[in-house]
Parts: C-alpha cells; sequence; structure tokens
C-alpha cells in the first residue's frame, strides 16, 4: 500500500504521550482517578495511530517512510528528522503496544505517588519510539540517554529493597557504555566535515569512508554502548539487580523494549558504518553471544528468585539476537551466502519482537503472583494451578513460548538463527541449539515448581485467580505471542526490502 | 584581527562609566538610609544593573573597537560576556535578599562590593593591554575577599576569606611576575602588539616560555584549576552563601575572558606550548574534582568539586587553541553559570531561620515537600552531569568537539569517562530527593522572588536543552 499520510504521524507518537506524561504530572495524585484513564488513552490512542504505520507501511522499498525533517541545530547541521524503515518500524510498533498494557497492569496496584508512576512511562514511551525513529543521530543520541532519567526514577522510587543500589547501577553502566558511542558519534561528525558537507544524519555516516584502524576504534565505541544496552556477557550484571528491584511495569519496559535498542543499534550503527571492523571482530561478538545462550543458561537454571531467572533468560535469548546479527559477516565472506546473511538477520530481528512480547508477558506473570504473595521466590509457591488455573494456562503458555515451542513466537526467531548458524559453521549451530535443551530446562522447571505439585502452602491456598484487568493483559499477549509464531509473514514481509539492503550494503567494503 | 582605534573612547567604555557612576551615587545615597529604607539600596543596585545593560546595548559594536590607545577594547564577545555578567550579578541579588536580611547582611556595602567586582569583570572582559588586565583582576579579586568575609561574626567565612587573599595575593604577584618578563622579553604590554612581537622573538623563546608559565599559573588560580584549586572548596563553603553564588557566576566568566584576551589574542602563536599545560591542567581538574566530590556531605564543598571539574572541561575548549574551541569553551562557561547559580539558588531557597540547607542530607525527601522544586534541581542537576536533554549536554558535546577536531581524540576519552564518575555524585543528590523520605515535615519557607527565579532557571536548563540554538547561535555570532 502507497504511503498516504501526509501528516507528521512520527511527531505524533513520540510528542502525544510525552504530552500526557506532562499532563499527569500537573494534574497529580488527586486527580488520579481521572488521571489513570487518561493515561491509559493517551497509550491507547498512541497505539491506535502506531497501527496507521503499519498498514500504510510500503513493503516493497527499503527507503526510510513517514519522513519528517526540521532543521534543529543549524551550527552542527543537525536536523530534528525522524522516519522509519523495516527494522524500526516493528520496533516503533512494538513500544506502543507494550505501554497500554503497563498502564493497565499497574491500575491498582500502584498506590505511591501514581500521577508520576504513569507520567514516567508515558514519557518513556515517547522517547522510546523516537530512538527507534531517529535519522539524525545527534537526535537518537538524545533520546537514547534521556530515556534513561525516567527509568532511573521508575526503579528507584517504585522499586524493590535494594531499588537504589539496582537504580544507579543501572545507570552508571548505560551511561558508561553511551559516552564512548558520543566520542565516535562526534569523530564522525567532523570526518563528514572534512569531506565538505557536515552532518550527524546516520544515512551518511553510513556512507562515509573510514579507515580499517578508524572503523575498530569506532565499532569497539559501539559495541560498549549496545553490548551493555542488549546486554551481552560479560557486561549483562546490570540487568538481573534492575529487573529484580523494578516494579513490574518497569520490568515488562525494560524487557521487552529497552534491551531491544542494543539490538537495533547494531543493525542500524555497527552493521552498516563498520562492515569491516564488524567482519573482523564479528568472532568477538559471535562468541560472546553463544557464551551468552550457553552460559547464561545454565545460569537461569540455578537462580532461586522468579524475575532473576527471567531476566538471565532474556541475556541467553538476546544471545540470539546478536549471533543473527553477526553470522552474516561469517556467511558473506565464507560462500557469499547473502540468503543465509538475511535469514540471520531476519531472524535477529523476529526474536527481538517476539521476546519483546515473550518476556514482557513472563513478567506480567511473575507480577500477578507477586501482587498477591509479595514474593518472588520460586519456593514460596508451588500448586498455583490448583488455585489460579486460568493464570495457570497462560503462565504454561508464555512458558512454552520462552522455550521455543513451534506455533508461538519463540520459536520463529530461534529457528531462524539456528538455520542460519549451520550455514556458517556446525559448532555454531550446535551451540545455539543447547538453548532448546536449556531453555526449556530452565522455564518448564520454573513452572514445574511454581505451578505444579500440591498447594505449597496457605499463602497458595488463599490465591484468587487473575481478575479482568489481568486477564485483557495476558490475553492480549498470548493472542500476540501465537499470531506471531503460526504466521509470521506479515513481519517479515515488512523487514524484507530493508533486510536485503542492508546486506547488501554489508558486503560492499568501506576499504 | 584589525581594529579600529580610536582615541576619545568614551563610547567604548560607557558602560562601565555608567556603571562606576552609579556605585558612587549608591554609596552616598546608602549613608543617609537606616535599616528600614535598605531596601532603596537594593533596589537601585538592580536599577544600575538594568541600567548599565542598556547602556551595554546602546552602544554595542558589530566589530573590535580599541578605545584609550588600545588599553581598552570593545567587541561583540564581550558585549556578550557582559550582558550575562549582569545577568548573572542581578539573579545572584534576588537569590540573596533573603538570606542576607535573615543573617543581618543586608547592607549597602554588600551591593556596592558586588558592583565593584562587575565593574572588574568588565574591565577584565575589555581589557586591551596587560595592565588593564591586572586592573581588572585586582578589582574583582580585592571586592570578592571582602565579600567573603562580609558576615565578619562567622569564623569559618574570616578563616578562607584570609585563606582566600593570601593564596590570591600569590597568584596576582604570580600573573604579574609573567606580564613583567613577557614586557621584558617584547617590550610591550598591548596585547595586539603581543601578538606581533611573540612571532618576531619567536614562540619558542625560552624568556617567552619562562613568563609564559607564570601566566598560566595565575590563571589557573583564578579558575580554580588543579593543582591551584585548594581555595575553592574551604571558599565555597565558609562563605555566605549568597556569595558563594556571586563567586560561582560571574567570575567564572572573567576567567574564561582571562585566558581568551591573554592567551588566545595575546599570545596565540605560542598555543603549542600553552595547549600542553592546559592539557595537564585540564586533566588533572577533571580527575581531582570528580573523584573528591564524591566524598562529600556538605553540598557546597561538593558543588565546589564540581567545579573544579568543570573547570577542566572549560580549558578543554580553550587548548584546542581554534575558534570553535573558544566558542565552545564560552558556551560551556555560559551554560556552567546557569546551572550552578541555580543548583546554589536551591540551597538559598532551602535555608531558613537557623538553618543552612547546604548539607547533602538537607535534600532528603525533598520531593515529598515541594515535587516542582525537586523536580528543578533534577533538572539542574542532570543537567550539570551532561545528561540530554538538558543544555548541559551541548556544552559537553561542544568542548569534545573542539578537542576531537584537533586529534586529542585520546582527551575526550578521558573527559567522558570522568563525566560518568560525576554523574554518581549527581545522580546522589536525585536519589536523596526522590528516593529518601524526609527527615522532617518543615516545608520550604522562601519567598515568592526566589521561587520565582528560580522557576526560571530550571525551565531555562531545560528549554535552552532543547533549542540548544538559542544559546550556541550567539556564541557563534559573536566568535566566528
Amino acid at each position: 500500500m502507497q504511503s498516504t499520510i501526509t501528516w507528521p504521524i512520527l511527531s505524533v507518537l513520540i510528542w502525544l504521550p510525552i504530552a500526557g506524561g506532562v499532563a499527569m504530572l500537573l494534574l497529580g495524585d488527586k486527580g488520579i482517578s481521572l488521571g489513570r484513564w487518561l493515561a491509559l488513552i493517551t497509550t491507547a490512542v498512541t497505539f491506535g495511530i502506531s497501527t496507521l504505520l503499519w498498514t500504510h507501511f510500503d513493503t516493497t522499498t527499503a527507503q526510510m517512510q513517514f519522513v519528517e525533517e526540521r532543521n534543529w541545530i543549524p551550527l552542527f547541521n543537525s536536523y530534528y528528522a525522524l522516519g522509519v524503515d523495516g527494522i524500526a518500524m516493528p520496533l516503533v510498533v512494538l513500544t506502543t503496544f507494550i505501554t497500554p498494557l503497563v498502564v493497565i497492569a499497574g491500575w491498582t496496584v500502584i498506590e505511591k505517588r501514581p500521577a508520576q508512576y504513569y507520567a514516567a512511562f508515558l514519557i518513556l514511551e515517547g522517547l522510546m519510539v523516537g530512538v527507534f525513529a531517529s535519522l539524525d543521530a545527534l537526535l537518537f543520541y538524545v533520546l537514547w540517554e534521556a530515556m534513561l532519567i525516567p527509568m532511573f526514577i521508575i526503579i528507584g522510587i517504585w522499586g524493590g529493597p535494594r531499588r537504589v543500589y539496582a537504580t544507579i547501577k543501572f545507570f552508571l553502566y548505560t551511561f558508561l557504555g553511551s559516552v564512548f558511542m558520543l566520542v565516535s558519534l562526534v569523530y564522525m561528525y567532523l570526518q563528514t566535515c572534512d569531506a565538505g558537507q557536515c552532518s550527524y544524519a546516520i544515512a551518511d555516516f553510513q556512507r562515509l569512508p573510514l579507515g580499517l584502524n578508524e572503523q575498530l576504534f569506532i565499532f569497539v565505541a559501539f559495541l560498549a554502548a549496545f553490548a551493555v544496552k542488549v546486554p551481552m556477557w560479560p557486561v549483562h550484571t546490570w540487568l538481573p539487580d534492575a529487573h529484580v528491584e523494578a516494579p513490574t511495569g518497569g520490568s515488562v519496559i525494560l524487557a521487552a523494549i529497552m534491551l531491544k535498542m542494543g539490538g537495533y543499534g547494531f543493525l542500524r550503527f555497527s552493521l552498516p558504518i563498520t562492515p569491516d571492523a564488524s567482519d573482523t571482530l564479528d568472532w568477538l561478538v559471535i562468541s560472546l553471544s553463544l557464551i551468552a545462550v550457553v552460559y547464561i543458561g545454565f545460569v537461569a537454571l540455578v537462580q532461586q528468585d522468579m524475575k532473576k531467572l527471567i531476566a538471565y533468560s532474556s541475556i541467553a535469548h538476546m544471545g540470539f539476537v546478536t549471533l543473527g546479527s553477526f553470522l552474516t559477516f561469517e556467511l558473506l565472506s565464507v560462500n557469499g551466502d547473502t540468503r543465509g546473511a538475511a535469514m540471520g538477520i531476519d531472524g535477529a530481528m523476529v526474536q527481538m519482537v517476539s521476546h519483546g512480547l515473550i518476556s514482557g508477558a513472563m513478567f506480567f506473570c511473575v507480577g500477578v503472583l507477586y501482587d498477591r504473595v509479595h514474593s518472588r521466590e520460586i519456593s514460596s509457591y508451588g500448586g498455583v494451578v490448583n488455585t489460579m488455573p486460568i493464570f495457570a494456562a497462560f503462565m504454561v503458555l508464555f512458558a512454552m513460548a520462552n522455550s521455543g515451542l513451534p506455533a508461538t513466537s519463540g520459536f520463529v526467531g530461534e529457528f531462524l538463527v539456528i538455520i542460519a548458524s549451520f550455514r556458517a559453521d556446525f559448532w555454531y549451530a550446535f551451540l545455539a541449539g543447547m538453548t532448546l535443551i536449556l531453555g526449556a530446562a530452565y522455564t518448564l522447571w520454573l513452572v514445574k515448581r511454581v505451578v505444579f505439585g500440591p498447594v505449597a502452602n496457605h499463602h497458595v491456598a488463599e490465591l484468587q485467580d487473575v481478575n479482568g484487568r489481568e486477564l485483557l493483559v495476558l490475553g492480549v499477549l498470548a493472542i500476540a505471542v501465537l499470531a506471531l509464531g503460526l504466521w509470521p509473514a506479515p513481519l517479515l514481509d515488512v523487514m524484507r526490502p530493508t533486510v536485503e539492503n542492508l546486506v547488501q550494503q554489508i558486503t560492499v567494503s568501506k576499504l | 584581527m584589525e581594529a579600529v582605534v580610536t582615541n576619545f573612547g568614551m563610547q567604548a567604555a560607557a558602560a562601565e562609566i555608567f556603571l562606576l557612576s552609579a556605585i558612587c551615587v549608591i554609596l552616598l545615597v546608602d549613608v543617609f538610609l537606616n535599616d528600614q529604607q535598605r531596601w532603596i539600596t537594593y533596589a537601585l543596585s538592580l536599577l544600575t544593573l538594568a541600567g548599565t545593560a542598556f547602556v551595554t546595548v546602546q552602544f554595542a559594536v558589530d566589530g573590535r573597537v580599541a578605545a584609550f590607545e588600545g588599553m581598552f577594547i570593545a567587541d561583540p564577545m564581550g558585549d556578550v560576556l557582559k550582558l550575562f555578567s549582569y545577568g548573572t550579578v542581578a539573579v545572584s541579588l534576588l537569590y540573596s535578599r533573603e538570606y542576607l536580611q535573615r543573617h543581618g547582611l543586608f547592607r549597602g556595602e554588600y551591593f556596592v562590593l558586588a558592583l565593584v567586582a562587575l565593574l572588574g569583570v568588565m574591565v577584565m572582559t575589555s581589557a586591551g593591554n596587560l595592565l588593564t588586565v591586572y586592573l581588572g583582576v585586582e578589582l574583582l579579586s580585592l571586592s570578592l575577599y571582602a565579600l567573603v568575609a562580609f558576615d565578619r561574626d562567622s569564623g569559618i567565612a574570616a578563616e578562607s576569606a584570609m585563606k582566600y587573599f593570601v593564596l590570591g595575593a600569590i597568584a596576582s604577584g604570580t600573573l604579574l611576575y609573567g606580564f613583567s618578563i613577557l614586557y621584558g622579553v617584547t617590550g610591550t604590554l598591548q596585547l595586539d602588539e603581543l601578538a606581533i612581537a611573540v612571532r618576531e622573538v619567536g614562540p619558542g623563546n625560552l624568556g617567552l616560555i619562562f613568563g609564559l608559565v607564570f601566566v598560566i599559573v595565575g590563571i589557573a588560580f583564578k579558575f580554580g584549576a588543579v593543582p591551584f584549586h585548594m581555595w575553592v572548596p574551604d571558599v565555597y563553603h565558609g562563605a555566605p552563601t549568597p556569595v558563594t553564588l556571586f563567586i560561582g557566576a560571574a567570575p567564572k566568566i572573567a576567567s574564561f575572558v582571562l585566558a581568551i584576551r591573554v592567551l588566545a589574542e595575546g599570545l596565540d602563536a605560542m598555543v603549542a606550548s600553552w595547549q600542553g599545560m592546559l592539557i595537564a591542567l585540564s586533566v588533572l581538574s577533571m580527575i581531582i574534582g570528580n573523584v573528591v566530590a564524591i566524598a562529600q556531605t556538605n553540598l557546597k564543598r561538593m558543588l565546589a568539586y564540581s567545579t573544579i571539574s568543570h573547570v577542566g572541561f572549560i580549558l578543554l575548549g580553550i587548548l584546542a587553541g581554534t575558534n570553535d574551541g573558544y566558542r565552545a569553551s564560552m558556551f560551556y562557561t555560559l551554560t556552567y553559570v546557569i546551572m550552578s547559580v541555580g543548583s546554589f539558588g536551591m540551597i538559598l531557597l532551602l535555608s531558613r531561620e537557623g538553618f543552612e540547607g547546604d548539607q547533602l542530607e538537607d535534600f532528603k525527601g525533598l520531593h515529598r515537600k515541594s515535587p516542582w522544586f525537586a523536580a528543578v534541581m533534577m533538572m539542574l542537576m542532570f543537567s550539570t552531569a551532561g545528561v540530554p536533554p538538558f543544555v548541559g549536554f551541548w556544552a559537553k558535546i561542544a568542548v569534545l568537539g573542539a578537542v576531537i577536531d584537533v586529534g586529542l581524540v585520546w582527551l575526550a576519552a578521558v573527559a567522558v569517562l570522568l563525566s560518568v564518575v560525576a554523574a554518581f555524585y549527581y545522580l546522589r543528590i536525585i536519589k536523596l530527593m526522590y528516593f529518601d523520605e524526609p527527615a522532617d515535615e518543615i516545608g520550604i519557607q522562601a519567598g515568592g522572588t526566589i521561587r520565582a527565579v528560580l522557576s526560571a532557571n530550571g525551565v531555562a536548563v531545560l528549554a535552552l536543552g532543547i533549542f540548544p540554538s538559542l544559546l550556541l547561535d550567539l556564541c557563534a555570532r559573536v566568535l566566528p
């Protein structure tokens, strides 16, 4: 379908939630019964508008669509430039899809300063959409960092007992990773100046000729930023802490969307801007990804805390994203296998979207239990199925999806990446395939201990099954997980031209 | 730079002349006022600032105008810096009134001293000759010593004023000694002639380098750069908070302009020599300032160390030795002043009878007492830490660009690494305000003026962060 939207839809998607957030702050806790509806309506409308992106998306081109451009900082020749392609658009829609669910999930649960809670999430939503939609590196960086502020507040105010430690660690870790990216962005900007036309446009950076040494430095700087965000082993240690301490909504946003920004960064920046350095250092990223898949899988197995277990499982699953992205170079350099390369990136993308849904759903499930029993320890539960049969059904479904059961979205991404790794090297595929055993082991063991068995204690015996609000959240996510698992074609179609273009771009050496 | 020399330069110095006359009038009027009428002095001082601003705008120049045989220079950069200085002095007076009244410091001398200090800043800003530079430095410094000691019953203030005076006198002496060596080698005190003479003598001349070292030491002291920073924490801590606020603002602009006039205009040919010295000063300042700030429990001391680290960043732009660098540095200085004034204003907002509000603990649970001012402080702290979308980020990126442009990528990497260290202690304040419960239930008692000014200050930090061009373009216009 031809793109026929003439109004600035991406700006609306960014600024509408932010405006809603500011309105929430002005409204304050006194008007919270009105405020909740305001938050819900704002996020729901935002999601509604974002579906227009999908329906009006032109799936025949790799060009940026819905482009907006305004001069922002003339001195740096930096633009307020927005646009989405097949990689960014699904992630924007994922963001707008998850946020209303977070609002619904916090409806009655958040009693402390609720207006600010919703405001933080609304502002965060706008910033996250902006990160995916930025075409200007400076704008991207500003939003990328600004995003830390609401998350810092969310974990710090509404988090668990060790929230202060967790949130400062989260902030400093991500900040440390990003500042080196800033240096390399400024460096590339100055290179474009030397070439005659100063520019912060990401597209210009992608075209910029760079020597191998420059590329290596830039690559490492990007790696610092994105690896922390994904997070990759060994810079993942902030994630379990942040997840455990964050309120349910915070965990959901972290897992479902913020981690995806690392993967998105690799696809948008590292691969096309430094193809030769990526080619040189792909062994590093691939090894770290495989370590994440296998070693972190084992780590997840021994966790006693449900949220921690899911956090580690997130790290393992995000290993597939980085693996799929960087397999490309192995495939291209061995036998010029562009189909395999495209498959790897497709797999990475599907895995991102799918993990966004599944990990979000898993954290919602833990949230449902936590709200009732106020414990995240696995040992506090047992036999939940006896008192909460509907909830148990959902939890089992999401657990299956998390371990990659066919017909759920978790299968599609992992399968594509494993197939792609087979084309590169048997041992990659072998190690990546370990996840099918490990993922099933830790997830199903979790389910066995929490959901099945006899009723463990009086807390479990007194549990009430999910209410309508929770049912809505879990139901919507379940539909999404199954739909993407059974029929991933629409998503793949949207991405195809962009992915093919990306593969094309990285086959051309900059040297 | 081609300078238009006019011998009769009253117009170029109109603002200074106006200010000096007004100071004399205020001094006289104040003698005839009793304590109930002291507000007249206060109002007159604010009016004077407005009047000086008006005169400056009226006689604003397009290019560089040299007056009084080249002793005095008027240029667009100077005009902008002066206007900013008026603004910061006015804001600091507005912030200070309640505190001064509470502590019995609401006296005419306070305002006169503040205005004389401002005159010193203006003279430095317009200096075309090393002697004019020195005149300005002393005018500013002597007023500041007196201001620090203004609360004469306070032992800690007297001690810090003493320390400031002794160390400051040594620094002034060093500066003057450096100037005299430069004069000995080149035979001129005129900055533009000095620039030519240095090229003739050759920038590698040992005598010149010897003199340069002393000049740099003097400048580093006035800036408060490590290892000449020892006075900063003590003075910031010991001085009455309004004075600390004052020292953190206009004098920083003066230090910047001192470095620009002497190093960038007079000794530009020696950039290779002073670049290395400034790199050392800058790196040390960023390291010591940021690391030691973590250990502080008093907010004024913490901000003092934070200032030291920001001086390191300001020096980054200057040491690049390019116009881009000077512009970045100017932008950084102005931005820093806006943030610093706000942060000290926050302490004044919290202070009340018998309560200084300068301990970190005092910020505990501020969020519960006043969500808006907690938000203002949060914006100020994130901005000072250089986190977008606040204006401090743009200052950081501008100086980083300047040093990367001259090939000092490692220096940029060191700077950003230390800015992560810095983020920790700013985050700690936000943690105290938002994540902790208040220790008492006493709310903010400050009056309307300070609330309004502080609110505007906070909004400015955000607005300039979203539209940095407003300030960036101004700096670009005056330093093309």
